[in-house]
Parts: structure tokens; sequence; C-alpha cells
């Protein structure tokens, strides 16, 4: 198994640990990854926030970047957003040949062409439909029994396009979590919105999303999430959350392949839990002892 | 005081917020007012007028009336509208399409939003790829307003303290995407 690797800018900053856990595990489990050489920014939604064409032409770049080189791999996103900016490439400039004909306009101050012939899929994506569960299961070596798992989709990687899971009640993530030994977690925030950039543009509207998700994850021992938007707001403003809310939230937030290497017994170095802004002591006694297995 | 809302250009002579809604009104003229957008929005409590009622007031009331609303702001792009509306109406790019026309006219009430926005874009231009620390530096310079950067300082320092990321200096020069970003708008202007 071999995919054209888009890691795009958060995974190179904030969500660095998430782009070291991913090549980690996936190295593990026998996937090959190619980097795409000189990848740009998608755009996230900022782009939508300013400009239409230039919502479609960044994304679009990385697309015909990946057409050059040889092969027909897949385009492999970790993160949501990206996901969601290739993807819709991919899907609307089928529906609109004026919109492709514009993107390549743009496209020639790259020497670039963009012809639609590549697929982008999110990590989870492949994570449960080309990997299956059963061979997560035999490389886990350390298996988190009895740790319950709130699994945490968020929208961009289930929204507007239902590809491989279901928009609205997501259950990918579950055979995954069971193959670790960990038990799911029942709640129905798995889908819902963690507020995006308005915990920036208007945080009293997003701190209130943020603690929904947190009060509903209340009795989980952590939660894990494939999108590094969602994992920020979750982590990062717990204490202001808390402020609001008079509580006090300590809840581990985790990439998914980071618990998954946790499992499968990867290092440290593999794993790096100490990038997280805050992982609980109480947590990490959870954990079964590598020494013990 | 400044009034709250102030166009780009002089009171009456708006016509480009005109112009820039007739698209978004031809897309939900289908838009039957069943209200399931608003039912499914996680922000509706938060906005003025709920999804349902924006499209409304969209497709009865002229642009500037419906730029004094904070709703399009306070879209997280979460998609569930869109997924679940029974025309099939793309509402997330609706709402997207009024965010557009706000940064294109630098709608003075919605600033804090186009702010970021823009600045964000800006990082991307000068390279290519988004630096998180230089990004937020421009936010805040853009902003004029202390409050703002003081309530992201205790995370700025948390992120620093782990290395993911660097205090930057704001760059200057000729940007990687700078012909990019001139050929879209060139294009976006002919159509």
């Amino acid at each position: 198994m071999k995919y054209i690797y888009y890691p795009g800018c958060s995974l190179e900053g904030t969500a660095l640990e998430y782009n070291i856990s991913t090549k980690s595990v996936l190295g593990a489990l026998g996937v090959k990854l190619v980097e795409l050489d000189d990848w740009t920014c998608c755009g996230a939604t900022a782009a939508e926030g300013t400009s239409h064409l230039l919502s479609f032409a960044l994304p679009a770049r990385n697309i015909a970047l990946a057409e050059k080189m040889k092969g027909d791999l897949d385009v492999l996103a970790p993160c949501s957003a990206c996901y969601l900016n290739l993807k819709r490439v991919e899907r609307e400039i089928v529906l609109d040949p004026g919109l492709l004909k514009k993107i390549n306009q743009v496209l020639e101050t790259e020497d670039l062409v963009l012809k639609g012939k590549r697929k982008t899929r999110h990590l989870l994506d492949v994570l449960s439909s080309d990997i299956s569960a059963r061979d997560i299961a035999s490389a886990v070596v350390r298996p988190v029994n009895g740790l319950r798992i709130a699994p945490y989709y968020g929208c961009q990687c289930l929204r507007p396009y239902a590809v491989f899971d279901d928009p609205e009640k997501p259950r990918s993530m579950e055979p995954i979590l069971v193959s670790l030994g960990a038990s799911v977690y029942e709640w129905d925030m798995g889908g819902k919105c963690c507020g995006a950039s308005l915990m920036s543009t208007a945080p009293e509207a997003g701190i209130k999303l943020v603690a929904g998700i947190l009060d509903a994850a209340q009795d989980a021992d952590a939660v894990v999430t494939v999108c590094p938007m969602c994992q920020m707001n979750l982590e990062a403003y717990q204490r202001r959350a808390s402020k609001m809310r008079k509580t006090h939230y300590a809840m581990p937030i985790l990439y998914l392949p980071q618990l998954m290497g946790l499992a499968m017994g990867l290092t440290d170095e593999q794993i790096r839990l100490d990038l997280n802004l805050c992982v609980p002591d109480g947590f990490l006694h959870k954990l079964p002892d590598a020494q013990a297995v | 005081m400044k009034p709250a809302f102030e166009a780009g250009r002089p009171h009456g002579a708006s016509k480009n917020l005109e112009e820039r809604l007739e698209p978004v009104r031809k897309m939900l003229l289908p838009c039957m007012q069943c209200g399931t957008c608003s039912g499914s929005c996680p922000n509706a409590w938060a906005m003025d007028f709920s999804p349902r009622h924006l499209w409304r007031l969209l497709l009865t009331r002229n642009g500037e009336e419906i730029f004094k609303s904070r709703t399009f702001v306070l879209c997280s792009t979460c998609y569930s509208c869109t997924l679940r509306c029974p025309r099939g109406l793309p509402l997330t790019d609706a709402m997207s399409m009024l965010k557009q026309a706000a940064a294109a006219e630098n709608v003075r009430m919605h600033r804090r939003s186009v702010g970021f926005y823009k600045s964000f874009m800006e990082s991307v231009r000068r390279h290519g790829r988004v630096r998180e620390m230089e990004f937020m530096t421009l936010y805040f310079l853009s902003m004029k307003n202390p409050a703002i950067p003081l309530r992201f300082t205790p995370l700025g320092m948390r992120l620093m303290a782990k290395r993911k990321v660097s205090f930057e200096i704001p760059s200057r020069g000729m940007g990687r995407l700078d012909a990019f970003f001139r050929k879209a708008k060139a294009v976006e202007d002919q159509s």
C-alpha cells in the first residue's frame, strides 16, 4: 500500500504530533508514504472566506502536483480541512467544466495543469477501508484494555461528501478502537462541530460548542480525533471552558494514530504525547505497563 | 462614535454589495423556508437572524440590510445544513459567498472575521504555507485592539514552549504565491 502524503500546514506546526504519529503508525502497518514535493496550503476555511476561485485553485495546485507523480496513487490527507478542500476540487470540476478552466488559468502561473485524475483520501478512510481492523489488531502488542475512548470525528471528513462514513452518525473509528482493546464511549457528539475558527473570530460562540463536547465526554478516559482544528479547540480551551462552566475539565484529546501507537507499542518519539498541551498523569497511569505484557 | 456598519464605499453607492448578492439570491430561489437549516445549525442560538430568516431577508431586502447581520460570520462551515436541506441547496457555500462579499467590500462591522481570513491568506501568499505565528501577528496588527492579542498570549506561550510555533516578525518582499494570487483575482474580476 502506497500513498502520496499531503500533510498540510497544521501538521508542520500546532499538530506536529499528528504528523509524527501518523507516519509512525502507517509505517508500522507496512504502508508507504511519498510526501508531495513542494506542496502549498489548501486554503483552509480562510480562502473560502475571501475568494471563491482561490478556495479551489489553492487545493488544485496540490492535486496537479500529485498528478505529475508516477503511478496512480491516491493522495492521503490527515487534516480534515485539507481533505475536504482537495475533495471539493475533485467533485466540483466534474460538475462545472467552467470552473476547471478558471482553475487552470490560475495554475498556469505555476506551470501546472489540473486534469482531475487523483483521488484524495482522508487518513480515517485509509485506516478504516484500506487497512482492516484485523490487520490493526494483529499489530497490537499492548492493548489499551479498559480505556473508554470517545471517538470524535468533527465535520469536514464527514460532510458534505459522504465518502466513507455516515455523515450524521459516524462509526468508522469504532472497529479500530475495539481492535486496540479500548471500549467505545457511547455518545452522540462525534460528528458535532467544535466551533472551528469561531474560537478566534467569535470566541463567545465557539467556547460553548467546545464546552458542550467536553461535557458529553466527561465519563470517557480520552477523546480521540482525526482533525488538527478539532484537537486544538478541544484541548487548548479547556481552561477557558472550565472557567465559563465553573468546573474543571482535564480531558486528554489524542490523535487517533497516537492511541494506535500506544497500543502498537511504538516509542515515545513515534507518538509524542509530550507535544500535546495537556495529557493528565491520571490518563498515563491507566495505560497498561509495557513490561507487564 | 463610528457607525457599526460601513461599506467600502459611500452610502447609497454600494452597488458592488448588491451585485455580489445576485448569484446568492439566484441560488436560494428554491428555498421553501422549512427551517431545517436553522434546526441543524450549531450556532443558530448566537445569531441575530436564524439561517432560514437570513435567506428570507436575502430574497426580499437590499444588500446593506443583509450585511448588518452577524449570521453569516457565525457559520463555522460544519455543513450540517447543506447535508440536510430538502431542496439540496448548498447553504454553506451561500454563507461563504456572503463572507467573500464582506471581505471584498471590507464591511467594517465584520472586520474581526474578515481580518482573520485575510491575515491567514496573506501568510499563504508570502510563503505558500501558512506560518501560524505570522498569521496571528498580522491578524492582531490588523485589529488594532490590544485586548485581542492579550487573549491569545497564554496559548501562544504554551505552543512556543512546545516548540510547535516560533515568534516571527512578518516578512516583506516578494511572496511565493504572488503571481498565483494576482492571476486568481484577475480571473475572478473578469467573470
